[in-house]
């Protein structure tokens, strides 16, 4: 029964080095393997057939941003439950109290961020999209013009 | 695979070299890590030596394999941003809001059998999960816990990608998504991966709900279940192949039956051998738990269409992420109120 940090972690150091070097030969062998033949069409990028217009590194929706800053706030919350978890039964109704209070401080900021919009992917500004809102009831278009 | 193997290892001019080959080998590797420390089964004793049927036993082994899981989400990133494609970015940006947004789910859900368990190493977890209720209800996890099993499996399925989550490569809009600019081994090398991250969740949801190694009946009964099981697809086998279907099934299918006959009989003489028969039984209930979950990533992915991405997120923030903080609160409640 290893008790040692040595002896715990020196199987996870093996299975490391052993997936290193798979992953690292499952990369290399087809490069070695596979013959190699070049032109200019197969080296474009991939666009459905048609010729590759402007650059792939384009701007992209600040939406992403928002989701991986609020991810991070509330992946440290989750980091804090682990710990409490593990000494809960020691903790018992003053660990409860705690965390409700921890836990209620950030359902405020979570409601904060949902009411804001940040969570909402579907609607964007008034005139923002070319496409509408796509959860917009189908037939209110054909009524305007209708009417 | 093989044949991915040999096919031309092709590098597009226009990627980053160096990223567009890091990806597929960061997936990978990570892939492997966290098998070291997921436990197979209980302590054994061959002659002098007493060993557990696992790599190393960390004590913070659940939260090893969150950590590795959640760096996992590189390899796609890196892979959809190197490729320098349109849609590879696209399919890369997606899959890394996906993954961050469905891990806050995760997270949580595993934080709910902690609660029961408090401890963060899978063999101590399995251990509470030993025993039954008035002597035949298992003591799973999975009970007292079942939202937060059925969190932990959505919240899988989005982390791995599969269907119905798997907005990162939806073909229609996407083409291949992160690694539509991948060939050869590269791009199998992302599949690998892929199948490699579901075999460690259903592990992990394996070990933390469903008891782990732990057969569901009690000993006298559930040490027939594997006899039985082997012996019964055996004898189908053989009655397949005593009617053919096909030209070939004549030899396979007996073949087949044959082995799995041979297995039921391995099993039967384990019973004999307490040694053997501890090895066998772990292996054979912890393996059928991680066919079962298995069967039922293939099984949704046949049965259920693709999300909207909105929708997508929008289920992992307001209703998945409240619903399993919820969840812990009420088991925090429940344990401080129980426990004297």
């Amino acid at each position: 029964m290893p008790t040692s940090y040595s002896d715990t972690y020196f199987p996870v150091l093996v299975q490391i080095v052993i997936a290193v070097i798979v992953a690292a030969a499952l990369v290399a062998i087809s490069f070695l393997l596979g013959k190699h033949v070049k032109n200019r069409v197969k080296d474009s990028p991939y666009e459905s057939g048609i010729a590759p217009t402007g650059s792939a590194r384009e701007r992209f929706s600040v939406k992403f941003y928002l989701v991986a800053i609020v991810f991070i706030l509330f992946d440290i919350e989750a980091v804090f439950l682990y710990p409490w978890a593990v000494v809960y039964r020691e903790l018992k109704l003053f660990g409860f109290g705690e965390m409700l209070v921890f836990v209620i401080l950030i359902l405020v900021g979570f409601f904060y961020v949902w009411k804001k919009g940040a969570l909402d992917w579907s609607h964007e500004a008034p005139g923002d999209s070319p496409y509408g809102d796509p959860d917009a009831a189908p037939q209110s278009s054909v009524t305007k013009n209708a009417a | 695979m093989v044949k991915l193997i040999t096919k031309e290892g092709l590098i597009p001019s226009h990627v980053n070299k160096l990223f567009y080959l890091m990806a597929p080998f960061v997936a990978v590797a990570l892939g492997l890590i966290s098998i070291a420390v997921i436990p197979f089964g209980p302590e054994i004793t061959i002659g002098p030596v007493t060993t557990w049927m696992q790599l190393t036993d960390l004590r913070i082994g659940i939260l090893f394999v969150i950590a590795v899981s959640s760096v996992g989400v590189y390899g796609v990133a890196l892979g959809g941003w190197a490729s320098n494609n349109k849609y590879s970015l696209l399919g890369g940006l997606r899959s890394s809001a996906q993954m961050i947004s469905y891990e806050l789910p995760l997270a949580l859900a595993v934080a709910a059998p902690l609660l029961l368990a408090n401890t963060l190493s899978f063999r101590d977890m399995v251990n509470y999960q030993s025993g039954y209720w008035l002597g035949f209800i298992p003591r799973w996890n999975l009970i007292p816990e079942i939202i937060a099993f059925i969190v932990f499996m959505i919240a899988g399925f989005a982390e791995t990608n599969r269907v119905p989550f798997d907005l990162p490569e939806a073909e229609n809009e996407l083409v291949a998504g992160f690694h539509t600019e991948y060939s050869s081994m590269n791009f199998a090398a992302f599949f690998m991966a892929e199948y490699s991250n579901m075999v460690t969740v259903t592990a992990v949801a394996t070990l933390l709900f469903l008891g782990g190694w732990q057969p569901p009946f009690p000993a006298p009964y559930s040490d027939v279940v594997p006899i039985l099981v082997f012996a019964l697809a055996g004898l189908i086998a053989v009655y397949h192949g005593l009617h053919p279907a096909r030209r070939m099934d004549k030899f396979t299918l007996p073949a087949t039956g044959l082995v799995f006959l041979g297995i039921a009989a391995i099993f039967g003489l384990s019973l004999f051998v307490p040694v053997l028969k501890t090895i066998l039984m772990a292996l054979f209930w912890f393996c059928g738990k991680i066919l079962i979950l298995l069967f039922v990533f293939i099984w949704v992915r046949a049965t259920l269409p693709r999300f909207r991405y909105d929708q997508l997120m929008r289920f992992a923030w307001i209703f998945l992420f409240p619903l399993a903080m919820l969840n812990l609160l009420a088991t925090s409640l429940i344990v401080a109120l129980t426990t004297k």
